[in-house]
């Protein structure tokens, strides 16, 4: 088929998409009723709901069945591929390095974005220094990840530096370092990485946040005798507060399904794998369809709660 | 306990063209209840911040006391301030909001409580100590604003138009507490609004600033009786001053014709065009033989205690509406004619062009 061809009927299909949508409104319009109104609301939701339930609840039950089969989904195997998760040496550090992610990216990259915020807040280049933090977002985690593999980049000490940091330390006289490979520390810069793509949200809604404390009541401080640091701790956080938690949950979401940063810069090697690159590295590269399944619902398990937590701490920014 | 004074106290903003506040000089007596009042963007606001340090003074001094505070902190002045919106903080109970300045300046946990309570049983609000600002009515937010302010015993009150957010009922209970509570704890107080009928009923003495400038300072009876030019004229009383244009003529007051005595002393200095200006209560009803201004009643509010009779006067000079106070319970409708005159100590004239009184 060539591409005329597709676009051809691209546009047939919206057209009759456009259609069918006309003919459920005709038909329902003249329906003057709450039977009327009902039909009609069914009727615009129900291929989006088909649609999701095609596309996420089928294989996300499909997912959970196939957890409890074994690795060409042929038999079942109760437990067995969680327990492999749990007793594992290999996945059991899968395992330990997730936590390290969760525990270390959300706290040190709100904490960054937290004090940049407040530091440039009403300075003179103000937008120009929060353009500079913002940028590593609008960067993919792909690119972000090949620019620090640069950055991290290894050579014999004698021979000439291409990384940055490498360059640097021997210049300062020292032996240069693998930070890639070197376990266990490769983890961390790893996640150094994502911190640094994370900062610039945080950084970004905390400002907003900072901003949007009434000026009267900063006063009201000032009259009471708080300025500096006491002013950051006793009206500034408790003010920001909501913003505060929406900002950690959703980098602890975005930190748990990390995966671009560990495919592109070891591929998993070097003991730095993390759950969401365990699963598809066992899915699809080690056709273990039982196991990778079972990783996957435990992502899915530890990402919800999350989630919810963190729609309703947005809903209460939204109502102040 | 401490006087306030204003020399020369002008703030300038960045980028105006002219000062906010112009060379003030006013003087607070130590325990005295001064209101500033003036339209809006007239300069009140901007004189109570710089007293409260919120606001940069661009020249002058401001002392409390002897004490030269210019260029202090806020936190360092001994003052304390309610804010329009009350400015509590959310995220605080009603007797942390209270303690919080007592808290800062390090006062232990034991004398910040009692103090606390004693300033909530003073505002009657000790059964709301525990909650939030959020969960408490408009009324109650104001009286925590003035608990935080009571708490610290400071020297001087800022008040920043603290009921304007309160409905018309409660505003005018809350008035007479505030007055009443200034009063028995003797705190100076400066108290910024933009209602002239809170300006004279609170206040020892009232300011009126326009445009920067103290146009006249004095208890508000006195304002009242002998508005020092033609803005305060206007601005003090409810309803407003009548204001006729005339001319001088022959030691009377010329208005298109009719002429109006005038009492000796501002006969003598008026010349060419000057105003009159006649209180609503002081037009006298009379019969058409009498000579009196003809006034077409469109309106005619009657309030109980006193009636108001809104009407025209095709006589060149007079205001679009003409106010008359009067007492007839009924006697005058819509549509008929009125007689009205007044006597010479009741008139006030000024010069039109400078608007300085001429009057006693």
């Amino acid at each position: 088929m060539s591409t005329g061809e597709k676009f051809l009927q691209l546009l047939i299909v919206i057209g009759l998409f456009l259609a069918v949508m006309a003919v459920v409104l005709v038909l329902t319009s003249r329906v003057r009723s709450r039977v009327g109104e009902i039909l009609q609301t069914t009727a615009f939701l129900l291929p989006a709901v088909l649609l999701l339930a095609l596309g996420l609840l089928y294989p996300a039950i499909r997912t959970v069945i196939e957890s409890f089969r074994d690795r060409t989904s042929s038999e079942w195997v109760g437990l067995a591929n969680y327990e492999a998760i749990f007793t594992d040496d290999a996945l059991l550090q899968v395992l330990r390095n997730t936590a390290i992610w969760v525990l270390v990216t959300p706290v040190l990259a709100t904490v960054i974005g937290l004090v940049y915020a407040v530091l440039v807040d009403r300075a003179r280049f103000e937008r120009f220094a929060k353009a500079l933090m913002f940028m590593p977002m609008a960067i993919s985690l792909v690119g972000a990840s090949l620019i620090w593999r640069f950055v991290y980049s290894y050579r014999e000490t004698d021979a000439a530096q291409i990384g940055v940091l490498n360059q640097l330390l021997k210049s300062l006289g020292f032996e240069t370092y693998r930070f890639i490979s070197t376990e266990p520390w490769n983890t961390l810069f790893l996640v150094v990485v994502m911190i640094w793509v994370q900062a610039g949200f945080a950084m970004t809604i905390l400002s907003a946040a900072i901003k949007a404390v009434p000026d009267d009541i900063v006063e009201a401080a000032r009259l009471d005798g708080v300025s500096g640091w006491r002013m950051f701790r006793y009206i500034t956080v408790p003010s920001i507060r909501p913003s505060l938690i929406v900002v950690l949950t959703t980098i602890t979401i975005a930190t748990l399904k990390v995966f671009d940063i560990v495919r592109t810069m070891t591929g998993g090697n070097f003991g730095t794998s993390v759950l969401a690159y365990e699963f598809y590295a066992q899915g699809f590269r080690a056709f273990n369809n039982g196991l990778g399944a079972a990783l996957a619902v435990l992502l899915f398990v530890l990402v919800i709660p999350i989630v919810i937590y963190n729609v309703r701490q947005m809903r209460k920014v939204e109502a102040r | 306990m401490a006087s306030v004074t204003y020399d020369g106290a002008t703030r300038i903003f960045p980028g105006a063209d002219r000062p906010a506040v112009n060379k003030l000089d006013l003087e607070i007596a130590d325990g005295e209840f001064l209101v500033l009042v003036g339209p809006s963007g007239c300069g009140k606001s901007t004189s109570l911040r710089m007293l409260a340090g919120l606001e940069e003074v661009s020249e002058g001094r401001i002392r409390i006391g002897e004490r030269d505070i210019t260029d202090l902190p806020p936190k360092d002045r001994d003052i304390a301030m309610v804010f329009q919106n009350y400015a509590l903080y959310p995220h605080m109970t009603v007797a942390e909001n209270m303690g919080f300045a007592l808290k800062m300046a390090g006062v232990g946990k034991e004398e910040r409580s009692t103090r606390v309570r004693e300033a909530a049983a003073l505002l009657d609000l000790e059964q709301y100590l525990d909650r939030k600002p959020k969960a408490l009515s408009g009324g109650q937010r104001q009286r925590v604003a003035m608990g935080r302010a009571i708490v610290r015993q400071p020297q001087v009150f800022c008040m920043d138009e603290p009921l304007s957010n309160l409905d018309a009922k409660l505003r005018v209970s809350t008035r007479t507490q505030i007055a009443a509570l200034q009063q028995r704890l003797g705190i100076t107080t400066v108290y910024v609004t933009h209602d002239q009928v809170e300006a004279m009923t609170m206040g020892d003495r009232v300011a009126v600033l326009k445009d920067g400038e103290l146009q006249q300072v004095d208890t508000p009876l006195a304002l009242y009786d002998r508005p020092t030019n033609l803005f305060v004229a206007g601005f003090i009383g409810s309803p407003a001053m009548n204001l006729l244009a005339a001319r001088a003529a022959e030691g009377m007051a010329d208005i298109g014709g009719y002429r109006v005595p005038i009492d000796r002393e501002a006969a003598s200095r008026m010349t060419g065009a000057i105003t009159v200006g006649v209180r609503p209560e002081n037009w006298r009803l009379v019969s058409e033989s009498e000579g009196g201004l003809p006034v077409k009643v469109t309106v005619v509010e009657e309030l109980g205690a006193d009636g108001y009779v809104y009407g025209t006067c095709d006589v060149e000079g007079t205001p679009g509406t003409v106010v008359i106070r009067t007492d007839t319970r009924g006697a005058v409708s819509k549509g008929d004619t009125v007689y009205v005159t007044t006597d010479p100590e009741h008139v006030h004239v000024f010069d039109t062009e400078s608007g300085t009184r001429l009057s006693a």
